[in-house]
């Protein structure tokens, strides 16, 4: 990276830099022409003295005629006067935008670098940095570059040179005076700097504390739970709050040295004048001086105050943004950072290692920075397609020794030969392709399920996205700015899955491929759940939505049989239906966002001018009344934050005593009641089931007048809420629903012992007998997995890694105890159909759990950084005083 | 089918009896009053007991597995309380319940039932009351049993 701002902008602009300078300089006689126009105008057209011909005078000589009268003439310098306005606008403009893109421009190409070292980093720097510290580093910390890149140059050459040019222009005048004016900048010129540099030191100690500062918030975020469970928020509080003081008094320092060296500046500037008027003053009196030269020296003294107060913000800009570069980069300069060749070039054939290349580790030691050694003199060859088990305990650099096969850890010693070169001189486009590593633990972006597989395989892009005529060019467009910013040029939405890494044809297969993957890692049931859980665009999946359909339809043959019948309650736009909820019944569909949710469809107008229509907004008053009377009693006694009320109350613990005060108010009469009052208590009864809650507050009357209302309420639909609801149709599926709930096309009963069970092996029976099982898993691969993979648990995430290692097909497997957290049962089950799914691929397996070594060929003993013991299971088993021997035994 | 009924019904077991009214529409109201067809098991003998059963109407039939096959040992009927042994104290079923006829029950949950004991203290006070009640007629069932036995032997 370029040491300093000034080389980083010189070698990516200087062209643009040059040009920008010629542009400001071309505007200068505009600018001149523009501001001296005024004075001839008055001067020369309006107070013309001489008849024709009627000439503009500049610089003392006659430089244009116009017109033949004096209006003409006037007229004809309005107009010009007012060209010039806009010239210069105009130039303004094209000037303010080019600086802008420029420094946009260079911050894109900052930040890329900046990232793309990061992912360059070699991985013991990542103890060493915390995510905390990174990210306003390339956020917000290089965001004042970009302001600065444009004006880096321009400023100092534009202020600068109209500093000198006054200056000059003074001294051919009067070399005296000219002195006399610049008599104080040395004083500046020597103090500013001085106070400058102690503001640079206070800048830099609060950049480090803002950066602790967001590395304490990142870590209270990932450690949430222990400090809820240990009760340590006064403590973390405390904390922060003396991190907010460090950085407060350092601002403060700050702003005091700032503002004093405003003050001083502000001072210097007004002396000056106090010697002009003071001694200059007594010499014109004393008759030294001329009246005519003091006001000239003060005149000229007030043009260059301008020009020179810019070049003082503009250095102390200048020293602000300087000092924030250097420290952001000096920490994305690590030593034995990945050169770029390694991780970013292309796959090329003649560099690829053969099908049967063994692994040969020879003398391998592997020190950290702590000096621990953690791998010490191994030597080991593993054959192609054998499979391998490494047991050892906790420290015993079994895991180190897999991430040095995998040349995720550099040795220090010795050297990893993949194919006979040396795994460290291997780009990763071999490695990242030909080995799978699957750690303790596996980090899931946020995505489908789908891609979070497909993620091993996005190694470049495959096949071209198709745009169309207008996206085709915005892609031409940015294409051409990616590399004006010398970002890659690789198409973000191209297709970039290596379907022949995982030796399908295309899309379709590869889904196929991934559901025998998930099998493998036995995630296939939590798919399956997950898929029933999810939703489907009808519009995008036509054909999945009609085999739903198809199974909706069984299903229904089936609730034919009174035994089944009495488990689901469907849908019916005819009836009530008791076991879904008041607003359900009134909507009869499910609401599309958050207008028409349980939350706030009682506040949506349409719906109450619906059950005032049907006469029902008393009926609901009084039953909202009801149910606040009911749930007073019944949950006024728990303490707030009892876990009944989420899963019971219809009243938050916040709200029930404003209730109590409603009902309160309620007692005089519900007519005595005001707006907001009336409307807490109308929105309750939206949230009734009959069958769940039992409050009989739901009879049968009221039934039909909802009924009553439903069909109103879809008939007289305004165009605002349509797209907002999805109707309940026997005959389609409906887009806001679930696929399990487009099945069952109903509620389950809540009075029916065990019915969700029984309704999901009914489901399950009809989707097998249809063949739709794999429509419901490919649902649940597109399913989300949440910020970092949070709506996984972790023996999922795990088993996500497994998988998508496995769907790479490598020639090498490298498992690090990425089975750990599953339970003995499961882990069997995965190391069997693992291994199975590998035969013929080399496996080296470390172990949390050494009773599954003998599932392996060959096993590896690691102890203290060294191999132990390396035979077969069998043989290692019966080895007297072995390591292995005493492994089983200590279990 | 109304909480005002189940909370009626409840208020007829003795162990309930005493508790307050409202904690016990709160124990319905958190229950869930389910239908069980002719034939179909409440729970089974050796499973962990997670509820306790109201029998609101219906009839069901109490078996204990023996080595000659199941042994029907009692006949439950409307407003009958049963399970409630396996929720106070972490034992298995001892028996299985059948529902003998189309069967309404309440059921209790375990868990939300602790709860509510561990909020409102004085429910624990009122059962702690009925089971010492039931004790004493269990102590005054063994004294007159072994009276029995005695005069048997002096005979």
């Amino acid at each position: 990276m370029e040491p300093s701002i000034f080389g980083f902008i010189l070698r990516y602009s200087k062209a643009q830099q040059i040009w920008l300078l010629a542009v400001i300089v071309l505007s200068y006689p505009f600018l001149y022409l523009a501001l001296e126009m005024p004075k001839v105008i008055v001067n020369q057209a309006i107070g013309a003295t001489s008849g024709p011909p009627f000439d503009v005078v500049l610089f003392g000589s006659p430089m244009l005629s116009v017109g033949t009268s004096q209006i003409e003439f006037l007229i004809g310098l309005s107009f010009v006067y007012l060209f010039l306005v806009l010239v210069n606008g105009v130039l303004k403009y094209y000037i303010n935008v080019f600086k802008g893109r420029l420094g946009e421009r260079l911050l894109r190409r900052l930040r890329y670098q900046l990232y793309q070292r990061i992912l360059r980093f070699p991985l013991p720097q990542f103890r060493k940095v915390s995510q905390g510290e990174l990210i306003p580093m390339i956020t917000a910390e290089v965001e004042p570059l970009g302001g600065f890149i444009g004006t880096a140059f321009a400023d100092p050459m534009f202020q600068g040179g109209q500093l000198l040019i006054i200056l000059g222009f003074i001294m051919v005048q009067d070399p005296i005076l000219g002195t006399a004016a610049i008599a104080l900048y040395p004083l500046q010129i020597y103090v500013i700097p001085k106070l400058q540099r102690r503001v640079n030191e206070l800048g830099k100690q609060r950049v480090q504390n803002v950066r602790r500062l967001s590395d304490h918030i990142g870590e209270t975020v990932s450690g949430i739970t222990e400090l809820r469970a240990h009760d340590s928020a006064r403590h973390e509080l405390s904390r922060f709050a003396s991190r907010l003081g460090i950085i407060y008094w350092i601002r403060f320092d700050i702003y005091r040295i700032k503002f004093f060296m405003k003050f001083l500046n502000n001072f210097i500037d007004k002396l000056t004048p106090f010697f002009f008027f003071s001694i200059g003053g007594w010499l014109v009196i004393e008759g030294e001086l001329s009246f005519g030269a003091l006001v000239a020296v003060l005149a000229a003294y007030k043009d260059l105050a301008g020009p020179w107060k810019e070049m003082l913000t503009w250095y102390q800009q200048k020293e602000d943004v300087r000092i924030k570069y250097g420290q952001v980069i000096e920490q994305f300069d690590p030593p034995h950072i990945l050169d770029e060749e390694t991780l970013l070039s292309e796959l090329d054939e003649a560099g690829d290692i053969a099908p049967d290349a063994p692994v040969v580790l020879q003398n391998v030691g592997l020190v950290d920075d702590d000096g621990v050694r953690a791998l010490d003199g191994v030597t080991l060859d593993i054959g192609a397609g054998d499979h391998v088990a490494v047991v050892g305990t906790a420290n015993s650099g079994k895991g180190e020794l897999v991430m040095a096969i995998a040349g995720l850890l550099t040795p220090t010693s010795g050297s990893v030969m993949l194919d006979d070169r040396d795994i460290k001189r291997l780009p990763r486009a071999v490695t990242g392709r030909r080995i799978a590593y699957v750690g303790p633990s596996v980090y899931v972006q946020a995505g489908s399920l789908a891609d979070a597989l497909a993620f091993a395989l996005k190694h470049e892009p495959t096949r071209a996205a198709g745009y169309e005529a207008d996206a085709q060019a915005r892609y031409e467009q940015e294409l051409h700015e990616a590399e004006k910013a010398g970002n890659t040029t690789l198409d973000f939405n191209a297709d970039w899955i290596d379907y022949a890494s995982a030796d399908v044809a295309g899309p379709d297969e590869l889904e196929a491929r991934m559901l025998d993957v998930l099998r493998a890692v036995d995630l296939d049931d939590d798919i399956y759940a997950r898929g029933l859980r999810g939703t489907i665009e009808p519009e995008e999946k036509p054909d999945v939505a009609r085999k739903i359909l198809e199974a909706r339809a069984a299903v229904r043959d089936r609730l034919a049989d009174p035994e089944v019948s009495r488990l689901v309650e469907p849908f019916d736009a005819g009836r009530y239906n008791l076991n879904a909820s008041v607003a359900e019944n009134l909507i009869f569909g499910v609401p599309l966002d958050e207008t028409l949710s349980e939350q706030h469809i009682a506040a949506n107008w349409y719906v109450r001018r619906i059950l005032e229509r049907v006469a029902l907004t008393d009926e609901f008053l009084k039953i909202g009344r009801h149910v606040a009377q009911t749930m007073v009693e019944l949950f006024a006694d728990l303490p707030p934050g009892h876990e009944f009320f989420e899963r019971f109350s219809f009243i938050s613990a916040e709200d029930l005593p404003e209730f109590h005060a409603i009902l309160g108010r309620a007692a005089r009469g519900l007519d005595a009641l005001g707006e907001t009052d009336r409307d807490r208590l109308i929105a309750l009864p939206f949230k009734l089931i009959p069958a769940r809650h039992r409050l009989d507050l739901i009879d049968k009357a009221l039934q039909s007048r909802l009924l009553e209302a439903r069909r109103a309420f879809a008939e007289g639909l305004p165009d605002e809420l349509t797209g907002r609801i999805a109707f309940f149709d026997p005959e389609a599926y409906n887009p806001g629903a679930t696929i399990q709930d487009n099945i069952l096309f109903g509620k389950i009963d809540y009075g029916q012992a065990n019915a969700a069970q029984r309704v999901g092996v009914l489901i399950a029976e009809v989707l097998e007998g249809l063949g739709l099982r794999d429509v419901v898993m490919s649902a649940g691969l597109r399913s989300q997995t949440g910020p970092g993979g949070s709506r996984l648990s972790p023996v999922q995430r795990q088993k996500i890694g497994i998988a998508r290692c496995l769907l790479k097909r490598p020639r090498i497997l490298l498992v690090n105890e990425a089975a750990a957290g599953f339970d003995a049962r499961m882990q069997n089950t995965v190391v069997n159909r693992v291994l199975a799914e590998c035969g013929g691929r080399t496996v080296v397996w470390v172990l949390n759990n050494a009773t599954l070594a003998n599932k392996f060929p060959r096993v590896v003993v690691m102890d203290e950084g060294r191999i132990a013991e390396d035979g077969s299971p069998e043989e290692l088993a019966d080895r007297e005083g072995g390591t292995y021997r005493n492994f089983l035994h200590d279990l | 089918m109304s909480l005002q009924q189940e909370f009626e019904l409840l208020r007829k077991i003795p162990m309930f009896a005493n508790i307050e009214p409202a904690k016990l529409k709160l124990l319905a109201f958190t229950s869930e009053r389910l239908s069980y067809a002719d034939g179909e098991v409440l729970f089974r003998q050796g499973d962990p007991g997670d509820a306790a059963f109201l029998i609101i109407t219906g009839r069901a039939d109490v078996t204990i597995d023996t080595e000659k096959g199941p042994l029907s040992v009692a006949t439950l009927g409307n407003h009958d309380f049963v399970g409630e042994i396996a929720i106070l104290c972490d034992v298995p079923r001892t028996a299985t319940v059948t529902a003998k006829s189309d069967l309404v029950a309440l059921r209790i949950r375990k868990e939300l039932f602790f709860r509510l004991i561990g909020e409102f203290p004085e429910i624990a006070k009122e059962i702690m009351r009925e089971l010492a009640n039931r004790l004493l007629q269990t102590n005054a069932q063994l004294r007159e049993m072994a009276m029995a036995v005695d005069e048997d032997r002096s005979r």
